[in-house]
């Protein structure tokens, strides 16, 4: 009895530090900020409680409203290319060649950049004066096209930036799940008569499902959370077109300083993106449970 | 060129490098229909990839495949009209077994009545009809194994391959599996390659075993021919499941009809091979099986040695004998042998079941008057 109980006060010691930081740095600030959404409060401390009255304004807030469906767009719009590409990327690289190496360090590269730079690159090549996508359409005689001050334009072109920098990490998730799939069962395809797109369907995909939900979760939190391109390409303009729920968190704390507002926000966004990844892996790992 | 008529595997000079590395160096090899041949040697002998490339899974450099009168070499492995069973059975683990087992029919646009019934018989044959809902990952190693050649009967092919199939099963199911096999075997009549490590597994399937040792073809015959008449020090030390003994030896001065040998000792061995046959100023060895040397008394032994280590298998005792300075030979003994290590014993030797190696090839004893061979 005695030496059970010292062994396991001596585990939880072990476990004290990070216990310690998590509760201090994440349990904490997320029941605090959860407390803070229900208050009227600036950055300035002091504020008073209002219950769910932030929550009613922010559903009735058409900007909130807009940086919602943006996101949801912009998810939509990044999301499914990135997993395909990533997917293709991987299929096609999976070969243990030299050119294949090269290619995924190449296509991996743009990953390790900074979101800055990221924004950076793109603000150049999409200039409508003398960017790069401009002096292409110019080539084919095409005026040049104000991708960032264009309200229908403005997301599709973080899309474009954000799938060019993100795909390296699903590519490179699909390529370790390949790897797992054994070379056995390829063999045995192949004499049972399936096709490329057959043994495509059939016998990859199917074995790498569960990797390929994780990416879509990753990938659907990651995008929930774009912030930085929008910041940065075009500050979430025009006329809000491309503001996202991040971005509205963040004008609502920094420049209108209402704190307890943009916490509403931010438990509004924590909330959805529960739900999404919660929803989403309950759908792709649906089909083995059900197997007796 | 075109491949002997009866045969339904041909191979032709076939060669096979990776990169350097000689793989398959000139092989030619047929098999018949209903024959089961086993292609027998250690690991990284080529086996295996001599098998992968009769399947179509590995491409050769040189030479021809046949299968059924049809040259394959060029073909996919689906259009080849073999199937295969893989050393870790390679089943679909997502599929359920009912699943893997026709998705190969699937492919070959099979109809769907078709692929039930045909799923069903082999289901049946294997006793497995109680698990075709089941995924791989709920099932034992042999049932895994069943399902994996369940997947082989029933695309009906001219010819089966089976790579190492019994090595992942426990000793016990390994040798209810074998006797299966063979069953099978004659109940489905194709051509069989089975590729092994195990000579065991070798000797109790095969019609025909090629024993191959570093990319070669050490010897082709029936498991009695290898076993009795090895071609080569490899295979008379590779197959068989008591040791043999090898001993260079000198021949005797007076040549009569049958050689006779001298061990380093001095000690003279009455053979009964030719001495016709043997090549001249060579160098040779003996090669005595345990069973041909008996363990006596110190006194009545041909030649006398001390025991350095005593094996007990149960039914027999191998023991050890340390004979002069360079000799270590192993001897088979009753299975409760009082010998013990540190004995001295005689060692009687059965000359008439010894063979002669040079470097290449191996000498055998004649057959005897009664027609039986002394093996």
């Amino acid at each position: 009895m005695q030496v059970q109980s010292r062994r396991s006060w001596s585990g939880a010691l072990f476990v004290l530090p990070y216990l310690v930081v998590y509760v201090v740095f994440c349990i904490y600030p997320l029941v605090n900020a959860i407390a803070f959404s229900t208050y009227r409060a600036d950055l300035f401390g002091g504020g008073e409680f209002i219950g769910l009255q932030n929550f009613v304004r922010l559903f009735q807030d058409p900007i909130f409203l807009r940086s919602l469906w943006n996101t949801i767009y912009f998810i939509l719009l990044t999301v499914p290319p990135l997993v395909v590409i990533g997917l293709l990327l991987a299929l096609v690289l999976q070969k243990p060649t030299r050119t294949s190496s090269i290619l995924r360090a190449v296509f991996f590269s743009s990953s390790v950049l900074s979101v800055a730079i990221v924004a950076l690159l793109w603000r150049v090549i999409l200039m409508p004066d003398d960017g790069l996508v401009a002096k292409i359409l110019g080539a084919f005689g095409h005026a040049p096209i104000a991708f960032v001050d264009r309200a229908d334009l403005a997301l599709p072109a973080l899309a474009i930036s954000t799938i060019w920098w993100c795909m390296g990490l699903p590519m490179m998730l699909f390529l370790a799940a390949l790897k797992q799939v054994p070379r056995e069962i390829y063999d045995a395809a192949a004499l049972d008569g399936a096709g490329r797109l057959r043994t495509l369907w059939s016998i990859t995909l199917p074995s790498i499902r569960r990797t390929f939900s994780v990416v879509v979760i990753i990938e659907v939190v990651m995008q929930f959370q774009m912030f930085g391109q929008a910041q940065l390409l075009t500050q979430g303009g025009p006329n809000n077109a491309s503001k996202s729920l991040v971005l509205f968190i963040y004008d609502a704390s920094f420049k209108g300083w209402d704190v307890g507002y943009a916490t509403a926000a931010s438990q509004v966004l924590f909330g959805l993106m529960l739900m999404i990844t919660l929803g989403q892996y309950l759908l792709l790992n649906r089909r083995r449970e059900k197997r007796p | 060129m075109s491949p002997p008529e009866a045969a339904e595997i041909a191979l032709l000079n076939v060669c096979k490098a990776f990169g350097r590395t000689k793989v398959i160096d000139d092989l030619s090899l047929s098999v018949a229909n209903n024959e089961l041949v086993v292609f027998l040697g250690p690991s990284g002998c080529g086996k295996t990839t001599l098998l992968r490339m009769i399947a179509g899974l590995e491409t050769i450099d040189a030479g021809e495949i046949w299968i059924g009168g049809r040259r394959v070499d060029q073909l996919v492995p689906s259009a080849r009209g073999v199937s295969m069973v893989f050393q870790d059975y390679a089943l679909y683990p997502h599929m359920s077994v009912r699943e893997n087992m026709s998705f190969g029919l699937r492919n070959f646009g099979v109809p769907r009545d078709q692929i039930a019934l045909r799923v069903a018989d082999a289901a049946k044959i294997l006793e497995i009809e109680s698990l075709l809902d089941r995924l791989p990952a709920q099932l034992s190693g042999g049932q895994r194994q069943r399902v994996a050649i369940g997947r082989a009967i029933v695309k009906q092919p001219n010819v089966f391959l089976f790579d190492e199939p019994l090595s992942s099963l426990d000793a016990s199911l390994r040798v209810r599996t074998r006797i299966e096999l063979i069953d099978l075997h004659r109940r489905l009549g194709a051509a069989t390659v089975l590729v092994t490590h195990d000579q065991v597994e070798a000797m109790t399937l095969a019609d025909r075993i090629v024993v191959m040792s570093q990319q070669r073809v050490e010897q082709i015959g029936s498991p009695m021919e290898i076993y009795g008449r090895p071609a080569t020090p490899f295979v008379a030390s590779f197959v068989g499941t008591s040791p043999m003994n090898f001993a260079p030896v000198g021949m005797a001065a007076s040549a009569g009809e049958f050689a006779t040998v001298s061990l380093a000792g001095g000690l003279a061995i009455q053979t009964a091979v030719r001495s016709s046959v043997l090549p001249q100023d060579t160098a040779l060895s003996i090669a005595l099986r345990a069973e041909a040397l008996r363990i006596s008394a110190p006194e009545r032994g041909d030649a006398r040695g001390t025991v350095h280590c005593v094996e007990r298998l149960g039914d027999r005792t191998l023991i050890h004998v340390r004979l002069g300075e360079q000799l270590r030979l192993i001897a088979s003994d009753s299975g409760n042998s009082p010998v013990a290590v540190g004995d001295t014993v005689g060692l009687t030797f059965d000359g008439s079941a010894a063979h002669l190696f040079d470097a290449q090839r191996g000498y055998h004893a004649e057959r005897r008057g009664d027609g039986r061979s002394r093996y």
